[in-house]
Formats: C-alpha cells, sequence, structure tokens
C-alpha cells in the first residue's frame, strides 16, 4: 500500500471517529485500506491492512485489563469435501468422506497477543474465535462429534499448508494505547470473491465492541476478459484455443525445419 | 518470474511450465505419444485443478501433434486410410467411454478406477515391451538379426478376417475388422483416463500388425491430433476449464522440445527406441501403484466443489 493511501486511510478512520457518538462505554471503528484486491497478469498475492481506535467515553474509568483486538478474515464460502484414504487389502482408497457445507476456501485469524491469553476456550467457541471455531457452521453444535473433528482437523492442517489458513499470534499490532492496525497477506491462491472481516475488541477475556467489515478480490484486465470469454462465449473460446494451438504447431515446423 | 493463470486461478512460474512442457514434448516427438499421460498428473502436482490440468492438456497435446505430424507427412510416413480409420473408430469409442466415465463417478468411485486402470494398464504393457525388447537386444548381442523377418504368407488370423483393405503407406494388406476394434478400445480408454492413447496405439499397431515404426508414430500423432482438438472443444464447451495462457505456455515449450524429439528419434534404433518407451511406461506405471500401495503420509484431501459464483 502506498504511504498517501495510508494516510487517507488514517484521514477517513480519524473523521469517522468523531463523527460516531459512542452509546457504551467503549467501541471501535475500523477502515480499511482498500476494499478491492485486483488480479492482474502479474499477481502474486496482494497485502491489505485494516485500520481502528477502541473509542472510550470520557467519563468512562480507565480499565485494570488492557485491551485485545481480535480480527478473523473469513474467505468465500463454499461446499468443501473432506475425504480419508483408508486400508482395504493391499490398497489405499477414498473410504470415507465429511461435507463441510458452509466452509471457507481462506481463514485468517490475528490478534495482538496469542488467543490462550486472551480469553478462555469456552468464550473462544461461543464467539467463533479460532480457525476450529472459525470453521464451525453457524447452527452446528460446540461440540464436533469425534469423526467429524478428525475430519476437520485434516481439512485445517490441508489448508495450512496451502498457506490458505494461517493464525497470527502477532498480527495486530497496537500503535498507541487505543489505535491498532492488523496486515492481512492474501496468498496468490487464496480464490476470487467476497472476504468478511470481523474485529472484535476483548478486555479481561470479555468482548467489548465488534465492527465488521469486508473486501473482495477479483480478476481486472485481460485475466477478466479470458475468464468471462471462457464462461460466456465457450465455443468460440474453445475454437480459438485449438487454432492457436494447430498454429503454433505449425509455426515450428516451419521455424524449425532443416530438410 | 510469475504469470497469473485466469481460468486455473494461481499464478505459476514461467520458467517451470516451460521446462516441464519441453521435455514431454521432446518425449512426445520421439516416440510419438501424445505425453498427457506424463503431463496431466506433472501440472496436478503444481496444484492446478484436475479438471483445467486435464482440458488444457488436450489443448498442448493438439499442438504438439501438429508439429509431429506435419514433419512425418514431409517424410511420407502418415498413413491417411490407416488414420482414418482409427479416427472413426476412435470417436465411437470415446462415446462409449464418456458414458462409462459418468456410471463410475455416480457410484463414486472414479479416482480408483483411474488410478486402477494405470496401474495394471501401464504396468502390463510396459512389462511386455521391456521383455520383448530385452530379448531383441540380446538377439543383436548374440548376432542373430534382430528381428524375426515376417515371412511372405504367414500373418496372424485376426489380419485374414473379412473386409480386408490395402494400406500402402503402412506395407500392410489386412482386415478392418480389428483395426476399428483396436481404434474403438483405444477411444474408450482415453475418455476414461483423459489422455490421447498414443501409448497404447503405438505398441498395439507395431507389435499386432507389424507396421514399420516411422509410419506407426506419425499415423498415431495424425489420430492424437483429431481426438484432442475435438476433447479441447467439448472440455470449453462443458466446463470451461481450458486455460488459454496455461496452454500457450505448455505449447511454446511443447512445440520446441517435439521438434527435437523428432529429430532424436531419426538417430535411435528400433531396439533402443522400444526399450526407451517400455522403462518410461513402466515407470509410469509403477509410480500410480505406490500411490495406491504405500501408506499415505497425509491420509486426508479436500476437494472444492465448484458453486456458482
Amino acid at each position: 500500500m502506498s504511504p498517501a493511501a495510508r494516510i487517507a486511510a488514517l484521514l477517513a478512520l480519524a473523521l469517522a471517529a468523531f463523527a460516531t457518538a459512542p452509546l457504551r462505554a467503549e467501541s471501535l471503528i475500523a477502515a480499511m485500506s482498500s476494499h478491492q484486491i485486483q488480479i492482474t497478469s502479474n499477481y502474486t498475492g496482494s497485502q491489505l491492512t485494516v485500520f481502528g481506535v477502541v473509542e472510550r467515553e470520557g467519563r468512562t474509568a480507565a480499565r485494570g485489563d488492557p485491551y485485545d483486538i481480535v480480527v478473523t478474515v473469513r474467505g468465500p464460502r463454499q461446499m468443501l469435501l473432506v475425504r480419508e484414504k483408508e486400508r482395504m487389502g493391499p490398497i489405499w482408497i477414498n473410504r470415507t468422506q465429511r461435507r463441510f457445507p458452509e466452509g471457507s476456501i481462506f481463514l485468517l485469524v490475528a490478534s495482538n497477543r496469542p488467543l490462550s491469553e486472551i480469553m478462555t476456550e469456552d468464550v473462544a467457541r461461543r464467539e467463533r474465535i479460532g480457525l476450529e471455531n472459525a470453521q464451525r457452521p453457524k447452527d452446528a453444535p460446540f461440540a464436533l462429534d469425534a469423526t467429524t473433528a478428525r475430519f476437520q482437523e485434516g481439512l485445517i492442517r490441508i489448508l495450512s499448508e496451502k498457506g490458505l489458513y494461517s493464525t497470527e499470534d502477532r498480527g495486530v499490532t497496537f500503535l498507541s494505547g487505543t489505535l491498532f492496525s492488523a496486515p492481512i497477506n492474501v496468498p496468490a491462491t487464496a480464490p476470487t470473491g467476497s472476504y468478511d472481516i470481523d474485529i472484535v475488541l476483548y478486555a479481561g477475556g470479555v468482548p467489548l465492541a465488534r465492527q465488521s467489515t469486508n473486501f473482495e478480490v477479483v480478476k481486472s484486465g485481460m485475466e477478466q476478459r479470458l475468464a468471462s470469454a471462457a464462461h460466456e462465449l465457450p465455443l468460440p473460446y474453445g475454437l480459438v484455443t485449438v487454432l492457436v494451438a494447430l498454429l503454433l504447431g505449425w509455426l515450428a515446423s516451419v521455424v524449425f525445419r532443416r530438410d | 518470474m510469475q504469470i497469473y493463470l485466469p481460468i486455473a486461478e494461481l499464478p505459476i512460474s514461467i520458467l517451470t511450465v516451460l521446462g516441464l512442457s519441453g521435455a514431454v514434448g521432446f518425449i512426445s516427438g520421439l516416440f510419438g505419444v501424445g505425453g498427457g499421460f506424463l503431463l496431466t498428473p506433472l501440472l496436478i502436482f503444481l496444484d492446478i485443478p484436475p479438471a483445467v490440468a486435464v482440458a488444457t492438456v488436450a489443448a498442448q497435446v493438439a499442438g504438439s501433434s501438429t508439429t509431429g505430424v506435419l514433419t512425418y507427412w514431409r517424410r511420407r510416413a502418415l498413413d491417411l486410410r490407416l488414420g482414418g480409420i482409427l479416427v472413426s473408430g476412435g470417436i465411437v469409442g470415446t462415446l462409449l467411454g464418456v458414458l462409462f466415465f459418468n456410471s463410475m463417478r455416480r457410484l463414486g468411485q472414479l479416482e480408483l478406477v483411474i488410478t486402477l486402470s494405470y496401474v495394471t494398464l501401464f504396468s502390463i504393457i510396459g512389462g511386455l515391451m521391456l521383455y520383448d525388447a530385452v530379448r531383441a537386444l540380446m538377439r543383436v548381442r548374440a548376432g542373430k538379426p534382430a528381428r524375426l523377418r515376417r515371412r511372405a504368407g504367414t500373418h496372424p488370423w485376426w489380419m485374414g478376417l473379412p473386409w480386408r483393405m490395402r494400406f500402402p503407406h503402412s506395407q500392410l494388406y489386412c482386415s478392418v475388422i480389428p483395426i476399428a476394434g483396436l481404434a474403438v478400445v483405444i477411444g474408450f480408454i482415453g475418455a476414461v483416463l483423459g489422455v490421447g492413447g498414443g501409448f497404447i496405439l503405438v505398441p498395439a499397431l507395431i507389435y499386432f500388425f507389424r507396421i514399420p515404426t516411422a509410419v506407426v508414430v506419425g499415423t498415431s500423432l495424425f489420430q492424437i491430433l483429431v481426438t484432442m482438438s475435438g476433447a479441447t472443444i467439448l472440455h470449453a464447451l462443458t466446463n470451461q476449464s481450458v486455460d488459454l495462457v496455461l496452454a500457450l505456455l505448455l505449447l511454446l515449450g511443447g512445440v520446441i522440445g517435439a521438434q527435437f524429439g523428432g529429430r532424436a528419434a531419426r538417430n535411435l534404433n528400433v531396439e533402443s527406441f522400444r526399450l526407451l518407451l517400455a522403462l518410461l511406461i513402466l515407470s509410469v506405471g509403477l509410480r500410480f501403484a505406490i500411490e495406491l500401495f504405500i501408506p499415505p503420509g497425509e491420509p486426508f484431501s479436500v476437494v472444492l466443489t465448484e458453486s456458482p459464483r
């Protein structure tokens, strides 16, 4: 992000802070450096920054506990199918599978210190904080059955290896007592679509205020034109591909012809 | 240097793709096989979605076989009559194969069917070819003629079936029935496994019909060119998974590699040609066997099912 955009975002934040009259003792105001990531042919991932400020009403007495911020970024939702290979005779084949109907392909949980220091496990489960809890469907029970839990573990492990799931224990930085920023790294393999960001303020393990925002990842330029041509004009697209293939093949035989 | 693939939706190193496709193109030009059975698994290994890999490789194979077809055409090592019969039989086989493919997918064991067929098919074909090639090499060592010459008046029974046809380019006078039958089988296997079938066609034409190797390679490439062009259009129509950017990169490496492969083939004697092709096919079979028999390090796998965007 350019310095100009950073300053603009901070200014917007400051303005928003003045305009809002806090109802509760603490409120949270957040802004993003950008709401759109554009994919071009040299795209190798991108970075956004979430800025936020904790607004405290003047009369509120200072708390003994420090403020904690947890930022959760959820990528596009899709049906995720997880399969497990099991031994059958001498060979290994996929036998059981579990569906995660509302699974996020991208998940990032960033906080200013390890989650276990910020809140208890019960709070994390109720507030859907952390990779396991954020991945759990909204209407699912708190405790998963043993098999589903095992499959979920596998899912998180695989997507973490691909860089799509991550936990950043030091991903949120307090610039002052109330001003914080959190960089969000979007890897190139993260899918296109809309991403939700939930920012929650904690103190002493209790959620005090929350704020939501979002951004989207879209293809632009050449990538966008090619992708929409493939979907909207499939027959010409296929014919052009074959023609290009045959042409290149012919060209090579002309270029390399010796006899 | 990285470039973003619009359909596969991920960036990829240009040099890696060029290197891979160049190497596979070399093998393709050398043996007259499409190379799809090598390239598709390699692309999937690079994290490209399987559907995109299969569809895009079809376009690449069509392009790189064009170069080969033109080269063999100029050397008069292409039997159009034989090629025509192979193509028409192949279409029937492809249709049957697609029907079988869809019914296996409904039963939910498609992946197993594919892996098992790769293992059995490649091990059997590769093994037979290796046995034969080694025997031929040992005969050469012993100072005997490398191959038992075809004697006048003797030929296998299947060549004497009705509807005989003369194939002057292939030095063949043979019934159409076994040739069309072979084409149907290859079309079927090709549709189920997502490969062109050259690796089956080439040995079959050499061993069962005793057609000269050069003509076999040229004609097989012609059959591959036609089927893979059709497959590319079908993939573009049915699941929009052809990545033009990836196809261009693969083509660039592939056609250049195929040129060198085609040239190297001329300096290779028949015995080494067979031995190398046998080893190549066997090693691919072995690779799939390992996947099947060795306990997996990561038992879980995640499938992203397409949802409307």
